[in-house]
């Protein structure tokens, strides 16, 4: 449990952490949190020449408003973003999603940034970052760019970043008014990953009518997956708890479920259904 | 193409300056280097918590750093717990309550659950068992460990009133 040698460069800001990257590609690995990445590494899963250490570049630690986006610089860590109030009130979802991670002492060092470029896919935040259309601004000495979410994650620990290319920012949405939301989560022991996962967040209408939907599942498949078409669920139609559970089970019978050796998918299936249930339960109930 | 590098630890105010190859484990180091074997070392990925330090004064597995990469920080181990001999309130009530057995899982206990208490004051017991449930305990069932940490919050916020 050694991991192979490697060299070690802690730039001192983001265009040295850039040209590092644009050098050495994919012989470097990049290291912020180090919670998926040093078991890998410890493991000898991965065994890059390089490291490259950005927890020394604080821009990147930074939550700021434009417009209806919040952005989050990548190196913010989950138990910062549980308990930033800001990022509680303007993006509720990611806190909550945030303070179920891992466990107490992981939630110190992991980041925001290191969870959607290692891509679990039963992770808490590219579920987050989906539900919610998040862009994930990337970097590289070239320029930069905005990935959406639902183009991000590729497969199984694979995502759309190039070699060259580090996570700077994720940009959410800013809760709106009458917007609810729910994240929910099932694992048999506290702190490992989930064995299903849904993010909600519907918005309605003065009237009580649904304005709009993001409905997204994790743990499913190789990537979390975007279900609001699944659900039944159309705009304009008045919201009740019934209509709920109609769209909960819709998407429990209908989502495509990876058959996995250690959790039967019929299982995962009733799972999400009640998952869904109770996540669009409560998103209704705070949009209300 | 990874030579050894000259560091400088800082661990419970202290430095130490040494010669460490980039790949080397935080929490190795500390045992192999600096004599300080307090932190156990179980896992070695980040599972079991037994050589959970403080890292800048917040929780972290010091075999998922490496010592290259404490350069500049605040390293605390549990052998600076104890504040001129006297055991701190985790560490009185696991005393007392009989909360551990081989002790191997304990000092990553103690660390976690200080900073833990200090961030939570008034837990229940279902917050405390979830908090433990990153410290991983062979021996004891965690009934009597659960109990210090109860026994530890009653008596802080005693303490702080």
């Amino acid at each position: 449990m050694k991991p192979a040698r490697f060299a070690y460069d802690a730039p001192p800001t983001l265009a040295a952490a850039l040209a590092l990257l644009a050098e050495h590609r994919d012989d470097a690995k990049v290291v912020a949190g180090g919670q998926s990445l040093a078991p890998m590494l410890n493991m000898r899963l991965v065994q890059p020449a390089r490291l490259i250490d950005i927890n020394g570049l604080p821009e990147l630690a930074s939550v700021t408003r434009d417009g209806d986006r919040l952005v989050v610089g990548a190196l913010m860590r989950h138990a910062d973003l549980a308990r930033d109030p800001i990022v509680a009130a303007q993006c509720p979802m990611l806190a909550c999603a945030a303070g179920t991670i891992g466990h107490y002492a992981i939630r110190q060092r992991g980041t925001l940034g290191g969870s959607l470029a290692h891509a679990d896919p039963a992770a808490q935040l590219p579920l987050v970052a989906l539900a919610l259309d998040a862009e994930i601004e990337v970097a590289s000495a070239a320029g930069r760019r905005r990935i959406p979410a639902r183009d991000f994650f590729v497969s199984i620990l694979a995502t759309a970043l190039a070699p060259d290319e580090l996570i700077v920012a994720v940009r959410f949405p800013v809760r709106g008014p009458r917007e609810g939301w729910s994240f929910r989560l099932f694992s048999r022991r506290a702190g490992d990953f989930a064995l299903a996962a849904v993010a909600a967040s519907l918005a309605l209408s003065a009237d009580g009518a649904l304005a709009a939907l993001r409905l997204a599942a994790g743990g499913l498949g190789p990537v979390p997956l975007r279900v609001d078409q699944l659900s039944g669920l159309a705009t304009g139609v008045p919201m009740s708890r019934e209509r709920a559970a109609a769209a909960a089970r819709a998407v429990g019978a209908a989502a495509e479920i990876e058959e996995n050796e250690r959790v039967p998918a019929d299982y995962r299936r009733e799972l999400l259904a009640a998952l869904a249930q109770d996540a669009l339960d409560e998103a209704l109930e705070r949009a209300r | 193409m990874s030579e050894s590098v000259p560091i400088v630890l800082r661990v419970n105010g202290e430095e130490h300056r040494l010669l460490v190859e980039p790949r080397r484990l935080l929490s190795d180091v500390l045992r192999e280097d600096c004599g300080l074997t307090g932190t156990h070392v179980g896992c070695e990925h980040g599972v079991c918590g037994a050589c959970t330090v403080l890292f800048d004064g917040r929780p972290a597995r010091s075999c998922l750093l490496y010592a290259v990469q404490a350069q500049g920080h605040e390293v605390t181990t549990i052998e600076a717990v104890a504040a001129e001999g006297r055991l701190s309130a985790v560490q009185q009530a696991l005393h007392e309550a009989h909360g551990l057995q081989c002790g191997f899982c304990t000092p990553g206990i103690v660390i976690t659950m200080e900073a833990w208490l200090a961030e939570n004051p008034n837990p229940s017991e279902a917050e405390i068992r979830e908090a433990l449930s990153g410290n991983l305990c062979r021996c004891t069932g965690y009934h009597n460990i659960v109990a210090a940490i109860a026994k530890a919050a009653a008596r802080r916020a005693g303490s702080a009133a």
